[in-house]
């Protein structure tokens, strides 16, 4: 059972959130301008990394705020904890 | 009634004075408090307590605790009836009810037997070799192997029982209550931290309550007993027994089982049963001990063959000797130990066999003093007698192990086989945790390697052989993890504690199976085989985890706690590899099997999920409403009078709303409040449909697709104020809609200021409607203007509404003139009496939500959820005229994508069936012609069906290939093998008319 | 191949079972084959068994990077159906429940399938209402499917709770006769063994690296135990799908998640059948040894690590002991989570690539084992003629782009 540390709350139980999968998709402006490859490429695809996965968490039962988690998908390791808007981190390897 | 043949006079943790009476097979026995079910029925001089899984073999108790394979019951009866229970395990108390498990008719008679005469046709893996022909007769096999297999019985009555869950943080969490243990929980409790000490026994002390060390001088447990003192005082230091950590998980995780009231018949009133504890703890330290392992050799299941340590225990702890006359087989040195214990208590040890070279010459003159012969580089090639052990064969092994030279060897009498085939520690939470876990060829065990998770391993679990070493490094384990989670001992640490002197260790031999006749059991609960096991290997089952599933060892309730390590190294030597390069199988969880009912704890039953009902619900309920489920609410689904049944309550329901007035509870309908200088550019974005030019006191219908251009919910959205919106949602959709607008307005969209607040259980709504509708307002409201130029159809106003503050809306769902009125949630009873009292003379009719659907189908209004199912763009329902070309929102671009462009997707049209009285089912199938034979290709389904009694005839809504081009076709609707013909409308029955606007 | 029977089991007897062949080999790669597949699971052995019997490929290796069956093959919860909602569904797990019909038989190796039925419960009239357009549906398509009642569901499966007073009472059920369970491992080794004895190199402990990708046409792969030229790959590696993918440089629609399963201590028979419930959330069959066999769901994170996290397990097991009162006493003893390729519409991928001679087949998120002979036998046509079976081909990749999707999540019985 995973503990992440909400940047607004502090430390809790992964219970207390929901998570929303890939982080850092941006949603294309000109979707009109985009063919249906490009368009179905970002809907749909995605990077399902093994090893660091950048991804999104919303402190569902807490404060209702979403936020960045940085996780290995092999150890569940929490790497990094940001808030949204942030840039990725830089992590050591 | 039987006498405790097995008992010793003196001795043990047993209390004498106090005599508890229990039943086994139906036959009354008597044990004291301190006993196990286990120990009593060695002391009554039972020797046979159960059947093996498939052979049906004898068996008798091998272990004196969680490494127990054989000695499985169902405890207790009735609702409280449990299968598979260790005798190991269960506290005796007076009225135990025990039965012995897989056999019939009776335990020492059983049927079952036959397949052990018949096991060379039963290898491992035979049933994938056999049973395919007849392909038909499979099912009858499969009915025969299902009633051979299980183990026991499970209760046929629900439990009565409750369990409990606990939630608990700590710095240290110390598992195992044996010598490391003790001393990391002191040592780490000394400098303040918060401290859990778990153990699974009843009582602490681990391997000192059986093995009779000495500690300062002094019986080992008189050192437990001070310590467990001192510990229970410091306020900082909890201590829970008769408790199982049975998994680790992520971040310091730990699920641990609280045995509450196990050990009395039942509980007490105000106790659960059992408690489940979830504990996230900042450093872990196990110190979970070792198992002794079973040697294989051949009919080494038969009763009265022993684990050493094992027999050794139920001396010292429980005041039993389970033999007379025994022989001792050892690889290792702690056999020596053990022959000494059972000499003590007047056991004849007929030779001591130990299969290595030299014999350990630090135990040999405490050997010859109790007149204890030694025979090394000997085994025992023979097991003989079939209930119980009658005798031993001593013989000589080749330099390999491999074969018995010069014949069986020396016959030896003995009604008690004690072996010990080296000690396993107990590493499966480690390994859970994610640590791996390194062979050690010297001690021929596996030890924990590099921890990946804040935890430790002290005592005989981490390979620390000599009593003071677990002393010493449990302390300084104890200590270490403390001061890793932030505590600092001031002052002076607790005194050091000195084991009494013990011979210096030899190296164990680990040879890992004996030559010999007849079955060699590896694994007894799953009764496998040294055999199966090569069998195996030769057929190819070359991974570990091959053999572990072909044969299915170590897959019994006790996971292979002692049968692991000597199946790895018999396919180790099949394979003619070394033991790492096999590896080990995965040690899943849990570490003990954990019960259903505590898993669940108290959210059964009624507290399955939260009920939610509306301020007006008992109202409802006084009133004879029959409720639907949607979502967690229960909501009025029709109001049957008596003598009504369903269909004809709905009709007066449905007749009542279009005649003269109708009042529904429409509370349940989501409820958001969107607010913030940006509001409506966000609605923009969310909706299909524009938001900008709504005005302040305007409402508007919304639908909301998903990115991939699929409707998931509709409703009508008040703007309140220049930046104040109020949003209605589906009331299925509430929760997913608010997650859905916290997600983009937090991460996609930052810049715009808005906030989004729940407010659906703020409000309590009733919505009346019919022509009498603004009569019942007018008479309510004197002070309002309701003429339709003041108060036109999608506008709302604040006001009184009999005398109290309200907010009404003139929306519907009905088509029929209607108001829905939102008081605050507390005042929604008062509000619905005013209603119903006032609507009196207009014969106000409740309904629920079966007439609403009527209702809303009549005039052609869509339900998501029911017309939708994710797969439908606002095209498909007729809605295209909504969507703006205008801006960009969620999901546009997917409906210019090929697939959502098609002309012949599946359209809502409306339905009628020829024969006007049949009503269709919902989701029967739409076909082309008359003939529903399969194989065929549907056009579309029934999405909604109703009896109109303002049609005068049944009607239905459905989704029909290329359907908005095809109305005034027939079409054919196609359920349970008939299909009925059905001409294509427009998905418009009744018109709403002037009377709505 | 040696023939299993009941004579060869007593011939075998009579020599204490030494003489007992492999029932594959453990073969070294070579350096070249017609076609390797990727994946040693249950869908790879089946498309490389196919690809020999049925299109006469002999050259082929399959490449397995721990050992066969140990992903998601081994472990599943072993159910077997084909009631899906759509007809593209209906048809490629019916082709698979026809294939299972007499796959013991057609592999001489016992992989008992056992067509005990399935139940799938409503709760309530919205429930009632989706099923019954399932059973419609599937009536249409000529997959059996008949609604039970709660009477008919006392009499199905005794233990069941039907009282109507519960928070969810169960107000009926679909029943698929021809549905049921099959031991998991055993579809693993038969077609392993089958593979094996029309000449497939079945190589385990080889991890695939990378591809060897020129001009868009895939030339080879390479392995832990080093490079093997081939000119087709056909990839059905689950949970590790994107993983490969991106060693080839596609991107697929696909999250990995945990998908957590348990079962019980061994006890006598108390479960005849197969019941699912969606609204509760749980699903529950009894394995021939005894033990119950518990689906849990997913977990909502992504993962490659075969573990999944507590409150999943209390979820299942309140479901359980809510339909099934009389399992309160008994005890988990054993539960575990495999990586489960989880894809936006609840409907696999069994395609063509951008490369050209790279197929893939994954994205069966919580229900692939019910698939794997149909959905080997599908891939085996299109990996051998290069292009997808009529069964196959609305489960291409092309539908993300186009929108044509599959969208199961009704009827793919694990809520995600």
């Amino acid at each position: 059972m995973l503990q992440l540390d909400c940047p607004w709350c502090g430390s809790r139980s992964e219970e207390e959130f929901s998570c929303g999968g890939e982080g850092h998709i941006v949603r294309p402006t000109k979707s009109e301008d985009m063919d249906d490859a490009a368009w179905g490429d970002y809907v749909f695809m995605r990077s399902n990394q093994k090893g660091v996965f950048f991804e999104r968490w919303r402190h569902a039962l807490g404060c209702g705020r979403w936020f960045n988690v940085a996780r290995s998908t092999i150890s569940h390791d929490i790497l990094a904890v940001y808030r949204v808007g942030d840039a990725k981190p830089e992590l050591p390897e | 009634m039987s006498p405790q043949t097995h008992r010793l006079d003196t001795g043990g943790r047993i209390e004498r004075s106090e005599t508890l009476s229990f039943r086994f097979d139906g036959q009354t026995m008597q044990g004291h408090p301190g006993d196990t079910l286990a120990s009593a029925l060695l002391a009554n001089g039972v020797r046979l307590v159960g059947r093996s899984f498939k052979y049906h073999r004898p068996r008798g108790l091998m272990a004196a605790g969680g490494g127990e394979p054989n000695g499985l019951v169902r405890l207790r009866t009735g609702g409280r009836a449990e299968p598979n229970v260790r005798a190991t395990d269960v506290l005796l108390y007076d009225g135990l009810v025990a039965e012995s498990q897989n056999r019939w008719p009776s335990l020492n008679f059983d049927l079952g037997a036959l397949n052990d005469r018949l096991s060379p046709l039963f290898p491992a893996g035979f049933y994938y070799k056999t049973f395919m022909w007849p392909a038909s007769m499979w099912p009858t096999y499969e009915a025969v192997i299902r009633r051979m297999a299980g183990l026991g019985r499970a209760a046929a009555e629900a439990d009565p029982d409750r369990y409990e869950k606990q939630y608990a943080h700590c710095d240290v969490l110390v598992v195992g209550g044996g010598p490391a243990g003790l001393a990391a929980a002191l040592w780490a409790g000394r400098t303040g931290a918060r401290v859990l000490l778990v153990d699974e026994g009843a009582e602490f002390g681990g391997a000192l309550l059986g093995n009779g060390q000495t500690i300062d001088g002094a019986p080992g447990m008189d050192w437990v007993a001070a310590i467990v003192k001192n510990l229970n005082k410091a306020e900082n230091i909890r201590l829970l027994p008769r408790t199982t950590v049975t998994s680790y998980h992520d971040h310091n995780a730990l699920t641990m089982l609280e045995r509450v009231a196990d050990h009395l018949a039942a509980p007490e009133p105000d106790q659960p049963r059992q408690r489940l504890w979830q504990v996230r703890a900042k450093q872990v330290i196990l110190a979970t001990g070792a198992l002794e392992r079973p040697l294989v050799l051949a009919n080494n299941d038969r009763p009265g063959v022993m684990l050493a340590g094992s027999v050794q225990t139920y001396i010292n702890r429980y005041g039993v000797r389970p033999g007379q006359r025994a022989v001792v087989f050892t690889n290792n040195d702690s056999a020596y130990r053990a022959a000494l214990d059972l000499s003590k208590a007047g056991i004849k040890i007929a030779a001591l066999v130990d299969l290595r070279q030299t014999a350990p010459l630090g135990w040999l003159p405490d050997l010859d003093d109790a007149g204890i012969e030694v025979m090394v580089d000997r085994a025992v090639t023979a097991v003989e007698g079939r209930q119980s052990v009658t005798s031993v064969r001593i013989g000589k092994l080749n330099d390999a192990g491999t074969e018995v030279i010069g014949g069986l060897g020396r016959h030896v009498d003995c009604d008690l086989l004690c072996f010990s085939g080296g000690w396993t520690p107990s590493l499966h939470l480690l390994s859970q945790s994610g640590t791996r876990l390194l062979w050690d060829e010297g001690l021929g065990c596996f030890l924990p390697g590099p921890a990946t998770q804040a935890v430790r391993v002290v005592g005989t679990a981490g390979g620390d052989c000599s009593l003071q070493d677990c002393l010493t490094l449990g302390a300084e384990a104890g200590n270490q993890a403390a001061n890793d989670a932030g505590h600092r001992r001031r002052g002076r640490g607790p005194r050091k504690p000195v084991a009494g002197e013990e011979p210096t260790l030899s190296p164990p031999r680990p040879l890992w199976s004996i030559p010999g006749k007849g079955k060699a059991f590896v694994d007894f609960q799953s009764d496998v085989t040294a055999a199966d096991l090569r069998l195996a290997a030769r057929e190819g089952y070359r991974s570990i985890e091959h053999v572990k599933r072909y044969t299915t060892t170590g897959m019994g309730t006790d996971q292979g706690r002692t049968s692991n390590i000597n199946a790895l190294g018999i396919v180790a030597e099949a394979l003619d590899v070394a033991i790492p390069e096999v590896g080990h199988t995965t040690f899943r969880p849990p570490f003990s099997p954990v019960t259903f009912g505590a898993l669940a704890g108290r959210r059964i039953g009624t507290l399955l999920d939260p009920v939610r009902r509306t301020p007006m619900h008992s109202w409802h309920q006084a009133n004879g409403a029959a409720f639907e489920l949607v979502g967690q609410w229960h909501r009025p689904y029709y109001y049957p009078r008596p003598g009504e049944d369903m269909d004809r309550a709905v009709d007066r329901e449905v007749l009542a709303a279009r005649s003269s007035l109708a009042i529904m509870d429409a509370t349940t309908l989501g409820k958001i409040d969107i607010r913030g200088a940006d509001a409506a550019e966000f609605l923009n974005r969310v909706y299909v449909n524009g938001w900008k030019g709504l005005k302040v006191g305007g409402c508007r219908y919304g639908l909301m697709l998903g990115e991939d251009g699929m409707v998931f919910d509709d409703g009508v959205t008040a703007r309140l104020d220049e930046d104040h919106f109020h949003m209605t949602t589906t009331t299925g959709g509430a929760a997913h809609v608010l997650d859905w607008l916290e997600s983009w307005s937090q991460t996609e969209w930052p810049e715009l200021q808005l906030y989004c607040t729940s407010a659906t259980e703020q409000w309590a709504v009733a919505a009346v409607c019919g022509p009498n509708a603004r009569r019942l307002m007018a008479d309510l409201c004197p002070d309002w203007d309701l003429s339709p130029e003041a108060f036109p159809h999608m506008s709302w106003q604040d006001g009184e509404v009999a005398g109290l503050s309200a907010r009404v809306f003139r929306i519907g769902f009905t088509g029929e003139l209607s108001f829905e009125i939102n008081v605050p949630a507390g005042h929604g009873p008062a509000l619905w009496h005013a209603l119903m009292t006032a609507g009196e003379k207009y014969a106000i009719t409740p309904f629920g939500t079966e007439a609403m659907h009527v209702l809303r189908a009549e005039v052609g209004f869509i339900m998501v959820g029911q017309e939708t199912d994710g797969t439908v763009t606002p095209h498909d329902l007729g809605l295209g005229r909504m969507v703006s070309s205008k801006k960009d929102f969620l999901g546009k671009r997917s409906l210019s994508r090929s697939d959502t462009m098609r002309q012949d997707r599946p359209q809502l049209v409306g339905l009628l069936p020829e024969d006007p009285q049949l009503r269709v089912p919902e989701g029967a199938q739409l076909i082309a012609g008359a003939d529903p034979a399969p194989p065929q290709r549907g056009q579309g389904h029934v999405t909604s069906s109703y009896r109109s009694p303002n049609l005068g005839r049944t009607f239905a809504l459905g989704l029909l290939q290329g359907g908005h081009e095809r109305h005034g076709e027939t079409i054919h609707i196609a359920f349970d093998g008939s299909a009925v013909p059905a001409a294509v409308t427009a998905p418009r029955f009744l018109d709403p008319g002037e009377a709505a606007k | 191949m040696a023939n299993y029977s009941i004579f060869a089991l007593a011939r075998n007897a009579l020599q204490r079972h030494q003489r007992w062949p492999q029932a594959w080999r453990s073969p070294q790669p070579r350096p070249s084959y017609d076609a390797v597949i990727v994946g040693g699971g249950g869908h790879g052995l089946a498309t490389a068994y196919y690809l020999a019997k049925v299109h006469g490929m002999r050259d082929i290796a399959v490449l397995e990077k721990g050992w066969i069956g140990g992903g998601n093959t081994g472990r599943n919860t072993t159910i077997v159906r084909s009631n899906y909602l759509y007809p593209e569904s209906a048809a490629i797990y019916d082709h698979a429940l026809k294939l299972w019909e007499g796959l013991s038989q057609e592999l001489n190796f016992n992989v008992m399938f056992s067509p005990r039925g399935v139940i799938n419960l409503a709760h309530d009239p919205g429930e009632e209402r989706e099923l019954r357009r399932r059973i419609y549906a599937n009536q249409l398509a000529g997959v059996d499917a008949e609604w039970v009642g709660p009477s008919q569901l006392a009499e199905l499966c005794p233990i069941l709770n039907l009282d109507q007073n519960i928070r969810y009472p169960v107000v009926g059920g679909t029943l698929q006769r021809r549905a049921g369970v099959a031991r998991h491992d055993a579809v693993a080794w038969g077609y392993a063994r089958g593979a094996d004895s029309l000449g497939v190199d079945i190589i385990q402990n080889c991890e695939v690296t990378g591809f060897d990708i020129q001009d868009g046409r895939i030339e080879g792969v390479k392995t832990s135990l080093g490079d093997i030229r081939t000119a087709k790959v056909g990839v059905v590696a689950a949970g590790h799908s994107s993983v490969l993918a991106a060693m080839a440089g596609i991107r697929l629609p696909l999250d990995s998640h945990p998908l957590q399963a348990l079962v019980s201590e061994p006890v006598k028979p108390v479960m005849p059948t197969v019941i699912m419930s969606n609204k509760v959330h749980a699903y529950m069959s009894q394995s021939d040894k005894g033990e119950l066999v518990i689906g849990a769901g997913i977990d909502p994170y992504n993962s490659y690590a075969q573990r999944g996290s507590m409150p999943v397990i209390e979820e299942t097991i309140r479901a359980v002991v809510e339909l099934f009162p009389i399992t309160s006493r008994l005890k988990m003893m054993r539960q575990w989570a495999g990586i489960v390729d989880i894809c936006p519409d609840a409907s696999p991928i069994i395609s063509a690539t951008p490369v050209d001679g790279l197929y893939f087949n994954c994205g069966w998120g919580t229900g692939g084992f019910k698939a794997t002979p149909g959905s080997g036998h599908l891939f085996a046509h299109t990996l051998a003629k290069g292009e997808a079976h009529p069964i196959n081909a609305p489960f291409a990749l092309e539908r993300f782009y186009s929108g044509a999707l599959v969208a199961e999540h009704g009827a793919a019985a694990v809520a995600h």
